[in-house]
């Protein structure tokens, strides 16, 4: 427990725990949790610690800003909605804490880097605030190595009319389990864009959520690449609480092996929401005949006015394409390096971070090799 | 462009103009239906044997069927006893060797519809069967396809001078018993156009059939068949309309398309049959079943439809995909305005390997019109590889119409890859008010805004088509923007 | 008022406009007056009647002018249709950019460029001077050209849309251009280029309008006066500092003196 902890937060924290202590791990029964079962995670009981970041500390900031934390942290995440973050809020000792104060343009990006140790449960918490008028880039990224268990959970708070950008790298150890919740809350004509990319885990879950006033403009962008036994479910929920917001989301998998992708995509469209426009898109490639995804986009329109398109497909390697560059000279393996290179790179190229694209693009080859060594698979 | 905005504009304020009754002698069977009075129209039409035979049975399933209640569409029973099943102008009793023994009356009726049939001045590249009532009135270039071994003729016709090729496609991609308007059609049809393309001719203009209901308490059957050989080419087009009557009149049509190895069928229809006036009284329900069958590989049917008329419409022009490779498409405008209803849409049945399908449905709906589009994908198990892509868009203007959308999938082979987008959206003033800011009227924001909307459709219809269509939605959406 | 612009006919005359949306009163008695070469700042609460006074000014009819005039180069513009305005060059940037799908960008300006063209009665704008005039115009804006392809605005981002705004302003070249909320979600360099073509624009005989609800896009446009709109009337108006002072107070105070003069 975190000594300076408030009251009001520690309150906040005991509902969480008794939340949890009521319902539990969430089972396939659950409508959420359909294509994805957390047993796994139930039985291994790693025994909790305080997460190992490079970062600023929210325990320290904790110390120095009580008002500021007070203010926002616990008060968007859900505990009543999801297990994992009822879990995260009852038991992190830390995480990054970062502020923006108003109208501030932060020019380098701001990371945060956990590396996770084996046999440890950590609760990362991750909460950052951008004032009004500032723009900022964030990139989380999750290391470790053996097996573990991360559940972590993220609030930002986007303010008024503030340029947010944020990039999670889940990079998680081959037999880790990683579960994580990104909550954020839009003020009146912010622009938030989420870039949401995961390599590595053996199960992994994310909850990408995003609420969005007057005028904002949202954008929730995926990529997930799964091999051998890896399962890596996605969900996503858009909420268009006020008129004139815009939503774009492209959440793109390949999946390799005997491998399991799920994604669930959620827009409401609230009764005053007029003039939403809203469009999702889910991309699948699946390159062996044992991966299964599960794509579902979940639509809810309440106002009348609006623009909502979703689309969702699953495909294998254009045959045609890989021989086109076989017949110009390209080896097989290459070709198909190529071709799953051009179907990522789609989502790796919104980035904003320049060195970031060039790691991906580096790191995606590297998932390639990796891939087709262990399990002779082409990822 | 700018000349179509302004003939839109001009035509805003205008009524349906196809609403004309011609004046002519008719040659009509009693109203009612029974096994007498589809021996009389068998008859009446000098059909062989086999033809009556197919009709009877068909009659007798039709009476064990129901009528369907699934689509989104309502209207008062149909009393099918009250119906005249046969209605012919006289003078074409026998029907006219040549042009020149047309009767003027009817060469007229077609002059003003804007489909002349004097070979001179008709569209060039454009060869017409006409359709007035039950039969057919006359078919223009017979003479230059014939050279190039294509028949294109009345159903009449084609059921006494090929009946080996009838007999081998009738009924062959709708069968009689498909569903209760099919069996109805089946039992009672009179006419309609059949074409066959023999194996590798590419068909040097377009064919078209245009059908015109006239007579009082008629209904119209007509039947289309056409068979495309291996390696034939053929885009064919039917347009159709109908006089203002405060009666609602029936329309059962069944188009059989066969396609194949290698072979294309474009059909396209500009379907405006009267819609009934601004109070919903009268018009045509249009109930029709058509459907292509790729049969052989590398064939591919294109549906286009742009549908502004009837006051009710049920047709979901679909595609069997059997062969490899084989490709279906659909492209559709439709529109409701007043108190029109139509559901639509379309079915296409993966059953080849690597078959492709493509659907764009634009719904617009205006007044109290309801749209829907009800589509279904099936890629059963052997179609290994198989694509399909769907769009389906609404726009809606004002906000007493409605706009629905039924996508059914159903994919039973992990290899394929099955797309769908949809959107619906209203035609706000917000869009009007944009254009206007920028100095564009709002006539020209209307039609600037709905044409953009229509624009993946209407570059699917043969040029002067496009133009028409165009044209005719202008018309159709009369006094539903203020 | 200054004594250098007393000698000209005003653009825009505003005098003691009352407008209403839904019943409800959002223009209190606005006065504004704005000279030739002059870019004006309003700035306000959300909710203070900004964009409504934009709307009208553009001629949306759903406010209703209840009371008050308008002059535009010393003529009645209340009377006159929102695309008659445009044509006598008004140009609005809309908050709220609307897509319209299906209609080329490049469409959508030609037939605005030449329904102005036609209203001045020059002859429809020539297809290749009209392609020179645009690109270089995007390059202003550092656009791609693949967007005069794309319908407008149908599928462009928040920044794309606002840049879009401003690019059309820049071929339309208007003689009072109403800036509603440009800067809005904006990031920091598509604000600069944004900024930068607005400026190119400002010249001896042209006024600009800008309304917004943020202090820092006026770092990047200067004005020469500012007005602070609360409650539907103009309750303060002053130099480019009052801006910055703005920025430092908030609109609270704002509010108070709103509630003082009522």
């Amino acid at each position: 427990m975190m000594a300076a902890a408030t009251s009001e937060l520690q309150e906040i924290r005991r509902r969480a725990a008794e939340s949890f202590e009521t319902r539990g791990y969430p089972t396939k029964r659950d409508e959420e949790w359909k294509y994805t079962s957390v047993s796994a995670i139930a039985k291994a009981q790693f025994p909790a610690e305080a997460p190992s970041l490079t970062g600023n500390s929210l325990r320290t900031a904790l110390e120095q800003h009580p008002g500021l934390i007070e203010e926002h942290l616990g008060r968007y995440a859900s505990s009543e909605e999801n297990a994992f973050v009822a879990l995260n809020t009852a038991h992190f000792e830390d995480g990054a804490f970062l502020h923006v104060p108003r109208n501030t343009v932060v020019e380098e990006p701001v990371w945060i880097d956990y590396t996770a140790v084996p046999d440890r449960t950590t609760h990362p918490r991750n909460l950052i605030v951008v004032g009004a008028n500032s723009q900022v880039r964030i990139v989380e990224r999750y290391r470790g190595s053996g097996r573990y268990f991360t559940n972590a959970v993220t609030e930002i708070v986007a303010g008024e009319n503030s340029v947010v950008e944020h990039v999670k790298l889940e990079e998680e150890s081959a037999q880790s389990f990683h579960v994580a919740t990104i909550q954020v809350h839009q003020a009146r004509n912010s622009n938030f864009k989420s870039h949401n990319i995961s390599f590595g885990g053996l199960l992994v879950r994310n909850d990408v959520n995003a609420v969005l006033s007057t005028g904002c403009e949202g954008t929730l962008n995926g990529l997930y690449l799964a091999t051998g036994k890896q399962h890596i479910d996605n969900h996503t929920a858009l909420d268009h609480a006020a008129p004139h917001a815009a939503s774009h989301e492209l959440y793109k998998g390949i999946l390799d092996g005997i491998s399991t992708g799920v994604f669930n995509g959620k827009i409401y469209v609230r009764k005053d929401a007029q003039k939403t426009d809203a469009k999702q898109t889910n991309k699948n490639l699946v390159l062996s005949p044992g991966a299964t995804i599960n794509t579902k986009p979940e639509l809810q329109i309440l106002a009348d006015d609006v623009r909502c398109t979703h689309g969702a497909t699953v495909g294998q390697l254009d045959e045609e394409a890989l021989f086109y560059l076989r017949a110009r000279g390209i080896g097989e393996i290459e070709a198909r390096d190529v071709l799953i290179y051009a179907f990522a790179r789609d989502v790796i190229e919104r980035i904003g971070i320049p060195e970031i694209r060039e790691y991906l693009e580096k790191a995606l080859f590297e998932r390639l090799v990796f891939s087709r060594q262990s399990s002779g698979g082409a990822l | 462009m700018a000349s179509q905005l302004s003939s839109i504009e001009t035509l805003a304020n205008q009524e349906y103009k196809w609403g004309f009754i011609t004046d002519i002698e008719a040659d009509t069977v009693p109203a009612g239906l029974n096994e007498d009075i589809i021996r009389l129209i068998s008859a009446r039409k000098n059909e062989p044997e086999f033809m009556l035979e197919w009709r009877l049975k068909a009659y007798r399933h039709w009476l064990t069927m129901e009528e369907p209640t699934w689509a989104n569409i309502h209207y008062p029973p149909i009393n099918y006893q009250e119906i005249i099943y046969y209605s012919a102008p006289k003078t074409n009793k026998d029907r006219p060797k040549s042009l020149d023994e047309v009767d003027p009356e009817l060469l007229q009726t077609y002059e003003k519809l804007g489909i002349p049939l004097h070979e001179r001045e008709a569209l060039a590249g454009v060869a017409v069967d006409a359709v007035f009532d039950s039969v057919s009135v006359a078919t223009t270039f017979k003479g230059k396809l014939s050279e190039l071994g294509i028949i294109f003729c009345s159903f009449s016709e084609a059921v006494r001078d090929h009946p080996q090729l009838v007999k081998k496609y009738l009924g062959s991609v709708v069968p009689p018993s498909d569903n209760f308007f099919a069996a109805l059609n089946a039992a009672v049809f009179t006419d309609g156009s059949f074409c066959y393309i023999p194996k590798g001719v590419r068909c040097p203009m377009e064919l078209s059939t245009y059908f015109r209901i006239n007579a009082k308490d008629t209904g119209q059957f007509e039947r289309t068949l056409i068979v495309a050989e291996d390696g034939a080419h053929v885009s064919y087009l039917e347009g159709c309309t109908a006089p203002v009557r405060d009666e609602n009149q029936l329309h059962a049509a069944v188009v059989e398309l066969v396609a194949l190895n290698n072979a294309t069928i474009k059909y396209s229809t500009v379907q405006n049959w009267y819609p009934g006036d601004k109070e919903g009284k009268g018009g045509i329900y249009n109930f029709v079943t058509k459907r292509g069958k790729c049969l052989g590989a590398n064939s591919k049917i294109s549906w286009t439809q742009v549908e502004t008329g009837s006051a009710i419409t049920w047709k979901y022009p679909s595609c069997l995909l059997m062969g490899d490779n084989s490709v279906g498409e659909f492209y559709s405008v439709a529109l409701t305005n007043n108190y029109q209803q139509a559901d639509t849409g379309t079915k296409m049945i993966h059953m080849g390997r690597n078959t492709r399908s493509t659907i764009v449905s634009k719904g617009i709906s205006a007044g109290r019109g309801q749209n829907t589009y009800r589509g279904a994908v099936k890629i059963l198990k052997g179609a290994e590889g198989a694509r399909n892509y769907s769009q389906c868009d609404s726009m809606l203007l004002g906000d007493k119409c409605g706009a629905h959308t039924f996508p059914y999938l159903e994919v039973k082979n992990t290899s394929s890859s099955v797309e769908h987008e949809a959107s619906t959206s209203k035609i706000g003033e917000d869009q009007i008010f944009y254009c206007r800011q920028r100095g564009i009227s709002t006539e020209d924001a209307v039609g600037m805004i709905v044409n953009g909307f229509c624009k993946e459709v209407f570059r699917e219809l043969p040029m002067e088509f496009a133009v028409e269509a165009q044209k005719l939605l202008g018309v159709s959406l009369e006094g539903s923007v203020g | 008022m200054n004594k250098t612009s007393m000698s000209k006919t005003a653009i825009l005359e505003i005098k003691d406009l009352h407008a209403t949306a839904g019943g409800k009163e959002i223009l209190r008695g606005i006065n504004l007056t704005v000279y030739p070469g002059e870019v004006h700042a309003i700035m306000g609460p959300n909710g203070s009647g900004k964009s409504t006074l934009a709307q009208v000014i553009a001629g949306r009819d759903l406010y209703g002018v209840t009371s008050g005039e308008v002059l535009y180069e010393g003529d009645d513009l209340l009377t006159l249709a929102p695309e008659e305005r445009a044509q006598r060059g008004i140009f609005l940037a809309f908050q709220y950019p609307v897509e319209i799908p299906g209609v080329s960008n490049l469409y959508f300006l030609k037939a605005a460029l030449n329904a102005i063209r036609k209203r001045k009665g020059e002859p429809e704008v020539d297809a290749m001077d009209f392609l020179s005039l645009v690109r270089r115009k995007m390059a202003l804006m550092e656009m791609e050209e693949s967007l005069l392809n794309r319908a407008v605005n149908a599928g462009f981002s928040g920044g794309e849309k606002k840049r879009n705004e401003i690019f059309q302003m820049a071929v339309l070249e208007p003689r009072l251009a109403v800036l509603d909320e440009t800067d809005s979600g904006l990031d920091i360099d598509a604000l600069k280029i944004v900024s930068n073509g607005v400026n190119t624009l400002r010249g001896p005989d042209r006024a600009i309008v800008v309304v917004t609800h943020y202090q820092r896009l006026l770092n990047h446009i200067v004005p020469d006066y500012v007005h602070v709109l609360a409650q539907g009337r103009i309750v303060k108006s002053g130099g480019k500092s009052l801006a910055l002072e703005l920025e430092e107070s908030g609109y609270a105070g704002i509010e108070e003196l709103a509630e003082a003069v009522r």
